[in-house]
Formats: structure tokens, C-alpha cells, sequence
């Protein structure tokens, strides 16, 4: 068996019979995060839609997809158990800061007091102790993507996917960010997957980058 | 005293802007625009709402009333059918209008966004176009006892070989009238729910709830219902009073003795002894009230969800086994509302040209066009002039509109919620209310109801939703088109005929489409503005219900439908020929 995420013959094409859009082969192992790297338009974000299983219908997706040497192609999106952070946060406007964390615990932790117990230990992983009864949209930039990080993280995910999750901040944030990401995604020995047109984020990743070029 | 005005010197930029064809414009009537139609929306149902009001409480000179008083009251309490007709109306409305919006919400969180909805979103259109009676009619024939339903299972699963003796259509609790609503609310509410997803930022927030391991339905109830439903308060709104007020498919599906109150309300402004008419305008203001405490009612309902909702989203729960059963039952939910209206047409298709059909038959044993033969003079004339009231309220309606939203547009006006509340207000106002009002007001003022009495009511009706359909298109439009015209030198009379409206055709159109199938499907404004004598293709539908004659109802309620959709084929085509030779036009 081998740890961690590997796609094996993933190929995306644009209708059964269309151009392929990307075609990869990839292990990425635990703590490990590859940077997938191309100009925008080559079908970076429609990868990790395929990886998650909600690619659009007008693609077709061949190839396997392993988690931990089990293949999850044929598993829903939601029994993949591979965590997704986008560009922006994505935080839901209609709940608190702690409900947003809230709703990522598994419902299997009982208990008001222990759900809010774990969702303030989160909140203090992330440097915001005491923001869980906050408005989202009182948060700065970058307190919110730490947010984000932090509920895909609550949700026990076996791999990530982050889609250019530190194009949106600006300079001076986005190197505190990264590296408050990447030392998180190692400490818990996650698997990670990265799309950027960026090269220092991909540096900043120090794993393996794949580039994909206009086919 | 002309003199020194004709002589004042220009001051030196004017003078320049005159050397260069510039000249002072006459008064505009665009900045008007949003008012006037504010007005004509607003202006019928406050007037309907006074003329209903004052007689309700005794006081209307012209029939002799010029006391302030109880009585009429009174009358309608002591009316005998008062406390069925008012449960009818009560179960009715609370029911479908519940029954609806979780079947349009089900079937959106169980199958947005994936091949099959498609197939939903492609019977949308026709769905929605089908005017009330025509789908009622179609309902009361797979329904009835006799109803192809019931032909269809007969007599080798039930064993019947008469039609049974059993109350399908007509129950006394307005079950059948709810399933009647249902099938014409889904529709809507999908559409609704819709238009609001994209500002819901609705797909990535699904994708994401699924990625955390939420199932489907779950993941969509609580993550994009909370900011979906806002946008879809006033059109749910909406259906609740529209449930509560409808006439003819109350005529057509709902209990008769007693009837539900809009009916019987109706019937009392149509009674001969015209003192009934203050039984009447009580019962226009009982069904406000009533009305008003639906919304209320659904009002604290809605709190009360907010509030258990927040535990449940927050708790955790990923409902990923439910997804199964969900998905089937949203499944089964849209095919059986949708298939009963289409199958509702096609029975009303069969029964039109059917000869002999006896029960248990599933087929008529011959066709014949006989009801069409007889039914061809009286259907030309009521098609005619169903088009004509249909054109006139359209092209008003549009021009309101267009108005409004060109306004909007150069004046940079800014288009605060509350007028989309004003907006909602002739679709919220149960319309039995205002319109016995009017109808009250008109009989005072001596004026006879005509063609265009009825054309201008239809407007009321009309103008909501030719501006719901055009606002998003008009306001999503590539301004920068209009400014590469400028830059050219078009002013902005010319950037309006030559650009935006040639580009927004399609739109436009489809706009004109949606108010036209909302004028053939009136049937209330045109009974009672044109006071029973402008006939109209639902008008004679709706009459025929109480006669049975199924070969000509079948006629009828066809034709009705078919001429609600005609604006769509033209909306469609229009375009399609204009633009033929204009990919980036092309839909």
C-alpha cells in the first residue's frame, strides 16, 4: 500500500472524444505538497475538480485516483475525504467564525461543549483565540484564509487540494500565510496538492512541481 | 419684456457647445419613469383597497349605504358556509405554498448542477407558461374518477368497470385545489430559486460542504439554502397569496358548497341583488386579513427555522445516508409534477377530438373534430381578443419597464430594497381584495368595463413580471459596448435604439413572452374589470367548468395554453432569423 495521494493515468478531456486537457501521473506522499504549476486556462482548477469527483459534466475523466492505496473514483465527493481550499476563503457569510468550524467537526465529536472546546483549540492553532462568535466579514484577509485552512483541517481529511489559495492576499501576508500553511500541512503529515501560476509559492511548498503546459 | 431674454448673451462654454450643434433639451420623461410605474402599480391596489373597504364597513352612497356599520360583517359571519369556505381557503394555500417550496428546494439541493436537472430546467419553460386553468382542467381530467388515471388502472387493478362514485376533485379540505397550486408553484419557485443561486455563490459553496464530507442534500439545505432564501422570500410570498386568492383553478379543482372565499367573494360582486356587494367587500378585507396572517404566520415560521437551523448546521451531522432516499424522492417529486401537467395537456389534446369513450377505455374508440367545429366561432373571437388585451398590456408593461430600467441606468438612480417590495406589492395583495375595490369604484364612477378597462388591469399584473424577467439581462449588460458608442459620438437616445436593445433582443423578448402568457392566463381582472362581458379564451374556459362538456373544455383550455406559449416561439424565432448571421448573438 502507499501513503498518501497518487494519481495513476489521470487524463481530462474536453467530451469523451475532445482534446485532453491534462494528463498526469503523480505521487504525492504524506507531508509532502506538490505544486502543479501552468499559465491560468490550462485546466488547473478542473484537475482538482477531478481529484474531488465534481469535475463538470461536460468533461470526461479517466485514470484512478488513490487515497492511501485505495482507489476513490468511484466514491461521491463527499466520501473521498480530500480537504479543498479555494483562491478566496469561501467562508459561509451566514454563520460565525465558530460556526464555520463547527460545521466542519464530524458530528461523531457529541456535545455543545466539546464541539466549541475543538473549535477553540482550531481557533488558537490559527493565532485568533476568542474569534469564534465573530462576523467572517469583520475579519481581515488574512485572518479569514486562516480560517479557511483551519475548517478544511477540522473536517479530518486524508489529502488537500488548494487551488491558488494565496493569489488573493498581498505580499507581506502571503509569505506569513504560506508558511503558517505548509508548516501545518507537514505537521500533520497530509498530503498536499497545489495549483499556482506563482513560482515562490511553489518554492515556498519545497516538494516536487509538476508543469502543465497548453497541450 | 421677450426682449432682453432673447438677447442675453450666451456665457462663453454654451456659446461654444451651440457653435458646435449642442442645444439645450426639452424636459425629459425618463427620470419620471420609476414614479409613474410605481404609480400605476401602486395606484389600483390602494385604490382597490379603499374601494373595497369602505362598503365592507357599510358606507357606499351610490347602493343606498351611508351609515358606517358592522352589518355587512355580520353577514358574512352568518353566512353558513363561512367556516368551511374559510378552512378551504386556509388549508389550501398554507399547504401548497409549504408543499411547494420544499418540493423546489428538494429537488434543487438533490439535483443541481448534474446531468438530470437539465432535463428539469429544459420542462421549465413549458411548465411555467401553462396558464392556471389550462393546467387545472388537465389535472381535473387524469384525476377524476373517470380520469385517465383511473382508466389506466381499470379494470385489471381495481376492478372497476363503472367510473367509481368517489369525491376526487372538489374535496371539502381543497386537497385537490393544493395539488393543483403545487403543480404551477414548483415550477415558479424553481425558476426563483434559480436566478438567486448564482448570488449565493452557490456552486463552490456546495462543492465545499461536499469536499468536508456533507452529503448532498445536506451539504445544500445548509450551506446555500440560508443565502438562497432571502433572495426567494418575496416570490414565496407571493405564492402564498396568489394560493390564497386564486378563483379559477379554485373554480375548476376546489370544493363548491361551500366554495373557498375568493370564489364565494367572487360570486357575491357578480350577484344580481346588489347589496350583496357589501358581503363581498367584508370578505375582500377578510381575506386580507386572512392573507396577511398567512404571511405572518409563515413570517415567525421562518424565525423559528433560522433559529433550530443555526444548531443543525453548526452540529455537524454530514446526512450522507439520506442522499439516496432524497435524491429518489426529488426525483419522483419533479417527474410527478411536471408529468401531471404535461399528461393534463395531452388528456385535454385526447379529449378534444375524442368521439366515443366509454370508462374503462384507455383510448376513445374514434376521434372526431366536431367539438372544434362547433366550438370555432365563439374560439376565434375569444382568441382575438385574448391577443389583443395580451399585446396592449405587453407593450405597455414594456415600455414601463424599459422606462424604469434606462432610467435607472443614465440617472444612475439607486434601486433600494424596498422598491422591489413595491414591485411585489400587486403579486402579495390578495387580488380578490383590490380588484372587488375596483370593480366597486368602477360601478360608482358609471364606468362600463371594456376591452381596455381589462387591457389596463392586465397591466398591473403584467408589469411585475416582464420587469423581474428583464431587470437581471438589462442591468448584466456589457456597458462597455455603450461606451465604445459614445465614444463615437452616439448620444443616449441612439446608444438605447442602436446598441443596447439590439443586443438585449433576446431578453427583451423573452420578457414580452413571459408578461403575454401572464395576461392569457388572467382570469379574475378580466371577469371583473370587464364585468362578464369581455370574453376572453380563459374567461370561456373557466365558464365551461360547471357545464362538463369535456370535448369542449378540452378545446379550450388547449387553445389557452397554446396561446400562452406563442409568445415564446416568437421569442425564440425572432431572434434566431434576426441574428442569423451573428454568432456572438446567438443563445
Amino acid at each position: 500500500m502507499t501513503a498518501g495521494l497518487r494519481l495513476e493515468g489521470l487524463r481530462i478531456r474536453e467530451g469523451a472524444r475532445g482534446r485532453t486537457l491534462v494528463a498526469l501521473d503523480l505521487t504525492v506522499p504524506p507531508g509532502v505538497a506538490v505544486s502543479v504549476m501552468g499559465p491560468s486556462g490550462v485546466g488547473k482548477s478542473t484537475l482538482l475538480a477531478a481529484i474531488v469527483g465534481a469535475a463538470p459534466p461536460a468533461f470526461a475523466v479517466s485514470g484512478r485516483v488513490l487515497l492511501d492505496g485505495r482507489d476513490v473514483g468511484a466514491l461521491p465527493t463527499e466520501a473521498r475525504r480530500i480537504g479543498l481550499l479555494f483562491q478566496d476563503d469561501v467562508l459561509f457569510p451566514h454563520l460565525s467564525v465558530g460556526g464555520n468550524l463547527a460545521f466542519a467537526l464530524p458530528a461523531a465529536l457529541r456535545g455543545r461543549a466539546a464541539r466549541r472546546e475543538r473549535v477553540a483549540a482550531a481557533l488558537a492553532e490559527a493565532g485568533l483565540e476568542g474569534f469564534a462568535e465573530r462576523d467572517p466579514a469583520t475579519l481581515s484577509g488574512g485572518q479569514r484564509a486562516r480560517v479557511a485552512v483551519m475548517r478544511a483541517l477540522l473536517a479530518e481529511p486524508r489529502a488537500l487540494l488548494l487551488d491558488e489559495p494565496f493569489s488573493r492576499l498581498d505580499a507581506a501576508l502571503r509569505a506569513s500565510f504560506r508558511r503558517f500553511v505548509f508548516e501545518t500541512l507537514a505537521a500533520r503529515g497530509l498530503p498536499a496538492l497545489l495549483v499556482t501560476h506563482d513560482a515562490e509559492d511553489a518554492a515556498a511548498a519545497c516538494g516536487p512541481v509538476v508543469t502543465l503546459g497548453p497541450a | 419684456m421677450g426682449a432682453p431674454l432673447r438677447g442675453r448673451p450666451l456665457s462663453a462654454p454654451r456659446a461654444q457647445a451651440a457653435r458646435l450643434g449642442w442645444r439645450p433639451r426639452p424636459p425629459r420623461l425618463l427620470p419620471w419613469a420609476p414614479a409613474l410605474t410605481l404609480g400605476v402599480l401602486i395606484g389600483p391596489v390602494l385604490a382597490g383597497l379603499a374601494g373595497a373597504a369602505a362598503p365592507a364597513f357599510g358606507w357606499f352612497p351610490p347602493l343606498g349605504g351611508d351609515t358606517v356599520t358592522l352589518a355587512p360583517f355580520r353577514a358574512l359571519l352568518a353566512w353558513p358556509g363561512f367556516a368551511a369556505s374559510l378552512r378551504a381557503t386556509l388549508v389550501s394555500a398554507a399547504l401548497s405554498t409549504a408543499l411547494s417550496l420544499a418540493l423546489a428546494l428538494l429537488i434543487v439541493a438533490a439535483w443541481g448542477g448534474t446531468r438530470g436537472f437539465r432535463l428539469i430546467e429544459r420542462a421549465l419553460s413549458p411548465l411555467l407558461s401553462t396558464p392556471h386553468a389550462a393546467a387545472a382542467f388537465g389535472l381535473a381530467f387524469l384525476i377524476a374518477p373517470s380520469g385517465w388515471a383511473a382508466r389506466a388502472l381499470s379494470p385489471w387493478a381495481t376492478g372497476w368497470t363503472t367510473a367509481p362514485d368517489v369525491l376526487l376533485i372538489g374535496d371539502p379540505w381543497a386537497l385537490s385545489l393544493a395539488a393543483g397550486l403545487v403543480t404551477k408553484e414548483v415550477p415558479f419557485l424553481l425558476l426563483m430559486i434559480l436566478a438567486a443561486l448564482p448570488q449565493a455563490d452557490a456552486a463552490r459553496g456546495a462543492l465545499l460542504a461536499r469536499a468536508l464530507g456533507y452529503g448532498r442534500v445536506w451539504g445544500w439545505l445548509k450551506v446555500v439554502l440560508p443565502r438562497v432564501y432571502p433572495q426567494i422570500r418575496l416570490p414565496v410570498y407571493a405564492v402564498l397569496a396568489y394560493s390564497a386568492s386564486t378563483v379559477d383553478m379554485a373554480v375548476i379543482l376546489g370544493p363548491t358548497a361551500p366554495p373557498p372565499l375568493a370564489v364565494q367573494i367572487t360570486l357575491w360582486t357578480r350577484d344580481p341583488d346588489l347589496s350583496m356587494r357589501f358581503v363581498a367587500a367584508a370578505g375582500a378585507m377578510l381575506l386580507l386579513a386572512v392573507t396577511l396572517g398567512l404571511l405572518g404566520a409563515w413570517r415567525l415560521g421562518e424565525l423559528a427555522a433560522a433559529r433550530l437551523g443555526r444548531a443543525w448546521v453548526e452540529g455537524g451531522g454530514r446526512g450522507r445516508r439520506a442522499d439516496g432516499a432524497l435524491r429518489a424522492a426529488a426525483g419522483a417529486a419533479a417527474a410527478l409534477t411536471s408529468g401531471a401537467v404535461f399528461a393534463g395537456l395531452a388528456g385535454l389534446a385526447v379529449w378534444s377530438v375524442a368521439g366515443l369513450w366509454t370508462f374503462p377505455d384507455f383510448w376513445p374508440r374514434s376521434f372526431r373534430l366536431d367539438a372544434w367545429a362547433r366550438a370555432a366561432p365563439g374560439l376565434g373571437a375569444a382568441a382575438g381578443e385574448t391577443a389583443l388585451i395580451g399585446v396592449v398590456a405587453v407593450l405597455v408593461a414594456l415600455a414601463l419597464t424599459l422606462g424604469c430600467l434606462e432610467a435607472e441606468h443614465r440617472h444612475q438612480l439607486g434601486r433600494p430594497r424596498r422598491s422591489l417590495w413595491l414591485l411585489y406589492l400587486p403579486l402579495v395583495v390578495p387580488n380578490v381584495a383590490f380588484l372587488t375595490g375596483l370593480q366597486t369604484l368602477a360601478l360608482a364612477a358609471g364606468l362600463d368595463g371594456g376591452r381596455w378597462a381589462v387591457a389596463a388591469a392586465h397591466v398591473v399584473f403584467v408589469t411585475p413580471y416582464v420587469f423581474l424577467s428583464l431587470a437581471d439581462p438589462w442591468r448584466a449588460w456589457d456597458a462597455r459596448a455603450g461606451l465604445a458608442a459614445a465614444a463615437l459620438g452616439a448620444g443616449p437616445d441612439r446608444v438605447l435604439w442602436a446598441v443596447r436593445l439590439p443586443m438585449l433582443l433576446r431578453p427583451v423578448l423573452t420578457a414580452a413572452a413571459v408578461g403575454f402568457a401572464v395576461s392569457v392566463g388572467q382570469y379574475l381582472p378580466t371577469l371583473l374589470i370587464g364585468a362578464g362581458r369581455v370574453a376572453t379564451l380563459t374567461t370561456e374556459a373557466v365558464t365551461l367548468a360547471s357545464g362538463g362538456d369535456r370535448r369542449l373544455i378540452g378545446v379550450y383550455a388547449l387553445t389557452q395554453a397554446a396561446a400562452a406559449c406563442v409568445g415564446f416561439a416568437l421569442a425564440l424565432a425572432i431572434p434566431a432569423v434576426a441574428f442569423r448571421d451573428r454568432r456572438g448573438l446567438r443563445g
